[in-house]
């Protein structure tokens, strides 16, 4: 069987606070699946619950169909990135990574491995508490790769990279699934993912609102709508209206056709004379689907319940 | 990606990674190493001081200062004292002495009334002692076996010095004489006791250690000087120790066996004033098979003078670094949110603090031990070179105080970092660790408090631990001042041990159940 993160049912109460609320999805191998929602919208305690640090109050949590607590050297089937602050600062990077290697049974080697695979071999002697946020980042995912897993799951990996760094990251994540790896990204901005996730789990208040591919939901956000540029609008609307058309007035003074293919614009523009710069297939941004499909933007949504 | 190992789980080996985890956590934060090693250091520092500061000397011959001479010492190697006043006779072989035991008298000096005036009064101290021996000759520390009569505690069989079976309880007069006899048979000999000398009960039998063949036999008196303990000025304790004597009066003494020589007189033991006399000499007279044997001294295992742990004494200060270190070991997870991390690799929470103990406990340990060890034996020689009569101590007591001291260190160093566990606070944990380990055993042994409280205290703390580098017991037939302040705690050795280790499982425990209840 090939590994995956398999979520079912899960529900947790934080006092008053609903924090998980039937949380169900699957991560499948080779590919990044983006997991995204607004801040407090339960991607955290999720991962927390698939990694065995919370307990769930209702549900399952399973990795290659096991839960994490029963897993006897855990790191070499799950690697995980949650706080890359969680050092200690007198330590060094090399040693921080040593502990953790001991603690499955791998030795040294491996730890100079992933050190030079993140780029820390010149920091390894250097003690952690001195390191910049983009260093911790590194030395997380260093941490999270030693067992060489499997599956990983990586809380708000690009948070106070650089843009260099930023790029590293989304190479490295496309590479570790191009490998055969189930990885789960969480992020609150869903611009972080585009060109990075190939599957979405989109979340809000502690469930699943989208579970789709990422080509999928930017066709579906898009509807087969086509942008025009004219410098007559007035004669464009009534024109392509009466071809059966619907038209909408972006903000950048572009037109938004839709229900008529191009060609078929292109034609009755043709036909009623009205001059026009530019005809293309309408595109959304990953965050403009995400806007679409939760219907307001991000955390400023009512209460669906 | 290369195959995923799945390794069988058997749980020894995931508590061993874990642990080998824990213990390169450790090594790799230089302040803990740096603490652990200052600890040991203190240890060696203090201890070596201590020896060198402590001098001793004694008078000799002609009133020069000289080195005090060691304690003789018994047949298993225990510093005795055997003073006493012997009559006795050469037997060969197989014999039986019988006495009848007709008085019990004696006087001791109490604290003086009038200064500078003797203040002597009649008595017999609870553990004077008069009665029939036989022993391998005159000299102190030889293997012996006797029936004697006590001031206070009956009659009883003892030999050998450590040696005490009681027998009937009851005192003497000429009214009610009570009849003693020792025979011997081989290589055992037996006590027994009468009324009238045709009834008797076995008290008990004794195989003194390599008794020869031709022993002394005979009727002897001693008694140990009379005991006053004082309350100190802070509320502790002192003890003086004054002159005592007592006499027996023995009559229709018989010697059946192969017997030579006439009867000898001899203080056994008895010490010469630098003048040349005699410090309180004993004396004995005989009409016939009567005797009157007036002693002075004891024969007992000796339970005064320096001791062998003397030097151990900057282990408290020692076990203060030790705990701050523990806490810090545990606080850490917590302060820096690795407890997540810590529990990311090692997901079954029943393992990650007792790793984490074993771990620290085995650093500890391994710190503690060597520099016990080295303070143990350099002190000692110290001490020894210093004029000082080390009180000597066998081998298994050398290693039970040392490996016994260690791993008190060990589990203090377990209870503090299962407290910095408990508590989640560095200050909470270090005050609570060091008021339940370090402030008991200072307390208790430095003349603060009663002896009552001071025993109170170091039997229901975990600082009862300490009680495993007493060298010297306290016997339940010798009368001595047997508080904390004097070095006996009132616990045994294993016995002050086990509480400690009581006390850092029972923290251990409810640090895991804490850690295992709660989302981390």
């Amino acid at each position: 069987m090939k590994t995956t993160i398999e979520v079912s049912g899960l529900r947790k109460r934080f006092g008053p606070v609903l924090a998980l609320d039937g949380m169900s999805f699957t991560v499948l191998p080779g590919r990044v699946t983006g997991f995204v929602g607004p801040n407090g919208a339960g991607k955290s305690t999720t991962m927390r619950v698939i990694l065995g640090l919370d307990a769930a109050d209702e549900g399952r949590a399973l990795i290659g169909g096991r839960p994490y607590r029963s897993l006897r050297t855990p790191l070499r089937h799950v690697g995980a990135l949650l706080d890359a602050g969680a050092l200690q600062p007198g330590r060094t990077a090399r040693n921080h990574l040593l502990w953790l290697a001991h603690s499955q049974g791998l030795g040294s080697g491996r730890v100079d491995e992933v050190l030079d695979l993140v780029g820390l071999a010149t920091a390894a002697r250097r003690r952690a508490g001195g390191f910049s946020l983009g260093m911790r980042q590194r030395l997380g995912i260093a941490a999270a790769l030693l067992g060489d897993p499997p599956v990983l799951l990586l809380d708000e990996p690009v948070n106070g990279l650089d843009p260099e760094g930023i790029v590293w990251m989304r190479g490295l994540l496309r590479s570790l699934a191009g490998e055969g790896r189930a990885v789960l990204v969480s992020s609150h901005l869903m611009g972080e993912l585009e060109g990075t996730a190939d599957h979405l789990v989109v979340v809000g208040e502690g469930r699943v609102i989208a579970d789709t591919g990422v080509a999928e939901l930017i066709t579906a956000a898009s509807r087969g709508r086509v942008t025009l540029r004219t410098p007559t609008p007035s004669a464009a609307i009534p024109a392509l209206r009466d071809g059966g058309a619907a038209v909408d007035v972006t903000d950048g003074g572009a037109l938004a056709v839709s229900g008529l293919p191009s060609e078929r614009v292109v034609a009755l523009l043709n036909a009623n004379g009205v001059p026009f710069s530019e005809v293309a297939a309408h595109r959304v941004t990953l965050e403009q689907a995400y806007l679409d499909l939760t219907g307001a933007p991000a955390g400023h949504r009512e209460a669906a319940r | 990606m290369s195959p995923l190992t799945l390794r069988s789980g058997r749980q020894g080996g995931e508590l061993g990674r874990l642990t080998r985890a824990e213990w390169t956590k450790f090594r790799s934060v230089r302040g803990w190493m740096a603490g652990m090693t200052t600890a040991a250091l203190v240890i060696v520092l203090l201890g070596l001081l201590s020896a060198s500061g402590d001098h001793a000397s004694c008078a000799g011959a002609g009133g020069v200062e000289i080195a005090c001479p060691a304690p003789p010492v018994g047949p298993d190697g225990t510093a005795v004292s055997d003073r006493f006043f012997f009559v006795h006779r050469q037997l060969s072989g197989d014999g039986v002495i019988t006495a009848r035991l007709t008085s019990m008298t004696g006087q001791i000096r109490k604290p003086d009334v009038t200064p500078g005036r003797r203040n002597v009064v009649a008595g017999v101290v609870p553990w004077a002692k008069t009665g029939v021996m036989i022993k391998d000759g005159t000299r102190q520390g030889s293997p012996y076996a006797a029936v004697m009569m006590t001031g206070a505690h009956g009659v009883r069989m003892q030999h050998d010095f450590t040696h005490d079976v009681a027998g009937l309880p009851g005192g003497v007069s000429e009214r009610s004489p009570r009849w003693l006899r020792l025979t011997r048979s081989g290589d055992t000999l037996t006590g027994y006791e009468s009324a009238d000398g045709t009834r008797w009960t076995r008290i008990g039998t004794a195989t003194p250690a390599g008794l020869p063949r031709t022993v002394r036999i005979g009727v002897f008196a001693a008694s140990p000087g009379d005991l006053t303990v004082m309350r100190g000025d802070l509320g502790g304790s002192g003890a003086a120790v004054r002159f005592a004597e007592a006499t027996g009066v023995l009559d229709q003494v018989t010697v059946r066996g192969d017997t030579s020589g006439d009867w000898r007189d001899d203080d056994v033991g008895a010490t010469v004033d630098p003048d040349g006399s005699v410090h309180h000499p004993g004396r004995a007279s005989r009409s016939g098979g009567a005797f009157s044997v007036t002693g002075v001294g004891d024969i007992a295992p000796a339970v005064e003078g320096p001791t062998a742990e003397r030097p151990l004494g900057g282990a408290p200060a020692a076990l203060v670094l030790v705990i701050v270190v523990s806490v810090m070991f545990a606080t850490a997870e917590y302060r820096h949110g690795l407890i997540r991390l810590t529990l990311l690799a090692g997901p079954r929470r029943g393992l990650t603090l007792p790793a984490k103990a074993l771990a620290l406990g085995l650093v500890t340990f391994a710190a503690a031990l060597p520099a016990i060890a080295v303070t143990f034996a350099a002190g000692g020689r110290i001490l020894r070179a210093n004029g000082n009569a080390v009180l000597p101590v066998s081998l298994p007591t050398e290693a039970r105080v040392v490996a016994g001291l260690a791993a008190l260190f060990a589990l203090a160093a377990v209870l503090a970092l299962a407290l910095g566990a408990l508590l989640r606070s560095s200050v909470a944990a270090v005050i609570t660790a060091v008021v339940a380990i370090v402030v008991p055993h200072v307390v208790a042994t430095t003349s603060i408090l009663p002896d009552s409280a001071a025993r109170w205290l170091l039997r229901v703390t975990p600082a009862a631990g300490f009680a495993v580098q007493q060298t010297v017991p306290a016997y339940p037939h010798v009368l001595s001042h047997d508080a904390p302040s004097a070095g006996f705690y009132p616990l045994p050795p294993w016995g002050g041990l086990a509480v400690a280790a009581g006390y850092a499982a029972l923290a251990l425990g409810l640090a895991a159940f804490r850690l295992h209840r709660r989302d981390a």
